[in-house]
């Protein structure tokens, strides 16, 4: 009967959890969704309370109430830039569970255990520990407390794929004999050492993809736990998570001309692009002030915002909100046109702007801006590069090639506001500037917007 | 223990979980990622029954810091992703 009650909570926890995802799929039902997910994490919760197995609560109420401590302050005060770091540290912890919970279940069966539950504990283990220590990794270099570049050395597959095995290898020892718990043992330290090694070759602006993955590795590991323990509400919640973290690794590894093939095992075998310096181009560009920009603007019906990380880097969310409400006051139509990487996670820009009150009906994608930008009186480049350089259409040989860009050189006019001609991320020129109908109004993107609102306003 | 019925269940979860999450706009992804790391906090139900049995002090110890680990982010990840749609607001 217990039992009984038991499986219905866990089958109502798993619908509640599949309604959840559900409703994310439009902002007007998403919050609703939220509400589905608390609800099924509290039916399994409950059911999870009236297992006979479950007797003793004192530890577990000291567990919750410090995972509230932890918990409740990250989600209250962390700011909306530092939700990369957030996320990768929130992959942290719940492979640490999965980890842990995996060597407490090794411990308890260790003399009993068949081989099929011996497998499963391994994968969690081996999934779980990577992913505690590359998501660590992951957040020191998005919390910029180790440098984000990459570092790569002579034979860094070869050292990674030898880890790699030994974990593997491990499992299959401990399948023949689950008692040599030294090699247990070693496979988890393997397991925590290819995390490390993963991450270390990898990338700030690779983050996006990376983050996404170790989400996916995060929920194949309670997929596993689900497994061992016979747990249908894991694997269903599990699965769950690990196809959303697949696919949006898969969204982002398109979006950053990466090859698919390389995104399961992170930057294997993933040529590193050198950051190699732009060709001395000493063709001239045509910058302009504030005051030129306005003018620009003056008049133009359709304008469309592309921002990049470089805007939030500059903190100049607000004040691009206020130039479109100031483009708007004067009669132009204003639409942000936000790249799938245009941040350091998917998604990450359009919560940037929200924040902002950038109302999100104003946003729109890539196919949807390609479609405006080629009717647009206007594009602003705002901290953005390599997602607008006409090389990834037109350059075969260029790193961008092939690369999903946002067309903004087929705008009548574009003002590009960023602060010299550094290159992005691929280490290449824009061609972009070049152009004929490019304005480069060079400087620090808040102060440059700032002027923009109030010479728009002088000029209106 | 049923490792077909596992496997069912995983593979029809998985399926669902693509069909469903292809169709989440690039919009809602940061807020999606959240979402889905609240849900992975499932992780607590396994601590939970680690601990809630009390084999040895060990596996209570690992069972109690599992615990603390996924509930924070079964806790703060819904939070979280609230504040965030909080923040989505069509044109008034």
């Amino acid at each position: 009967m217990r039992e009984n009650i038991v499986e219905y909570l866990y089958i109502a926890a798993g619908l509640s959890f599949v309604f959840a995802i559900k409703w994310m799929t439009a902002p007007t039902t998403s919050r609703r969704g939220v509400l589905a997910g608390e609800i099924g994490m509290v039916l399994a919760v409950i059911g999870t309370f009236v297992r006979p197995e479950v007797t003793q609560f004192t530890w577990i109420v000291v567990g919750l109430m410090a995972g509230a401590a932890i918990g409740v302050p990250l989600a209250a005060f962390v700011p909306m830039t530092a939700m990369p770091q957030r996320t990768a540290l929130s992959h942290a912890f719940g492979a640490a569970a999965a980890t842990l919970v995996g060597v407490a279940e090794y411990i308890i069966r260790e003399p009993h255990l068949d081989r099929f539950t011996m497998v499963v504990l391994g994968v969690e283990v081996l999934l779980g520990g990577l992913t505690v220590t590359g998501s660590l990794m992951a957040f020191a270099k998005l919390q910029e407390l180790i440098q984000g570049r990459p570092v790569v050395y002579r034979g860094q597959n070869v050292v990674n794929l030898a880890v790699l095995a030994i974990a593997v290898v491990g499992i299959v020892w401990l399948v023949i004999d689950p008692t040599a718990t030294v090699v247990f043992a070693a496979v988890v330290v393997a397991a925590v050492a290819f995390g490390v090694l993963l991450i270390i070759p990898i990338g700030g602006a690779d983050m996006p993809t990376v983050i996404a993955l170790l989400n996916s590795y995060a929920g194949l590991s309670a997929v596993a736990m689900g497994f061992a323990l016979d747990n249908k509400v894991l694997e269903i919640a599990g699965a769950l998570d690990g196809s959303s973290g697949f696919i949006l690794a898969v969204v982002m590894s398109r979006a950053m001309n990466r090859n698919f093939r390389n995104i399961l095992f992170g930057a294997f075998g993933q040529v590193t692009m050198s950051a190699r310096d732009a060709e001395a181009d000493d063709r001239p560009v045509r910058s302009g002030n504030s005051v030129d920009g306005a003018a620009i603007l003056d008049g133009a019906r359709l304008v469309v915002v592309v921002p990049g990380y470089g805007m939030a880097v500059a903190q100049a969310q607000h004040k691009v909100r206020e130039l479109a409400d100031a483009l708007e006051r004067n009669g132009s139509e204003v639409r942000f046109a936000i790249h799938p990487v245009a941040g350091r996670m998917p998604g990450h820009m359009n919560v940037l702007l929200a924040e902002a009150d950038v109302p999100y009906d104003r946003m729109v994608e890539l196919e949807e801006a390609n479609e405006l930008l080629a009717r647009a009186d206007v594009a602003i480049v705002i901290g953005a590069n390599d997602v607008t350089n006409p090389a990834a259409r037109t350059e075969p040989g260029s790193p961008v090639y092939g690369m999903p860009i946002l067309d903004v050189d087929r705008a009548g006019s574009v003002l590009v506001i960023k602060r010299s001609m550094a290159p992005g991320f691929a280490g290449i020129g824009n061609e972009l500037y070049y152009l004929g109908n490019t304005t480069m109004l060079f400087g620090d993107a808040k102060t440059v917007v700032g002027s923009l609102v109030s010479d728009l306003a002088d000029g209106g | 223990m049923n490792i077909e019925t596992g496997l069912y269940v995983f593979l029809l979860a998985s399926f669902i979980g693509f069909e469903l999450i292809r169709r989440v706009p690039q919009l809602l992804h940061t807020p999606l990622m959240s979402l889905t790391n609240a849900i992975s906090g499932i992780a607590l139900v396994g601590s939970i029954v680690i601990v809630g049995s009390s084999q040895s002090v060990t596996t209570t110890v690992l069972g109690t810091i599992a615990i603390a680990a996924s509930s924070s982010n079964v806790i703060g990840g819904f939070l979280l992703t609230d504040r965030m749609l909080r923040m989505f607001r069509k044109r008034s």
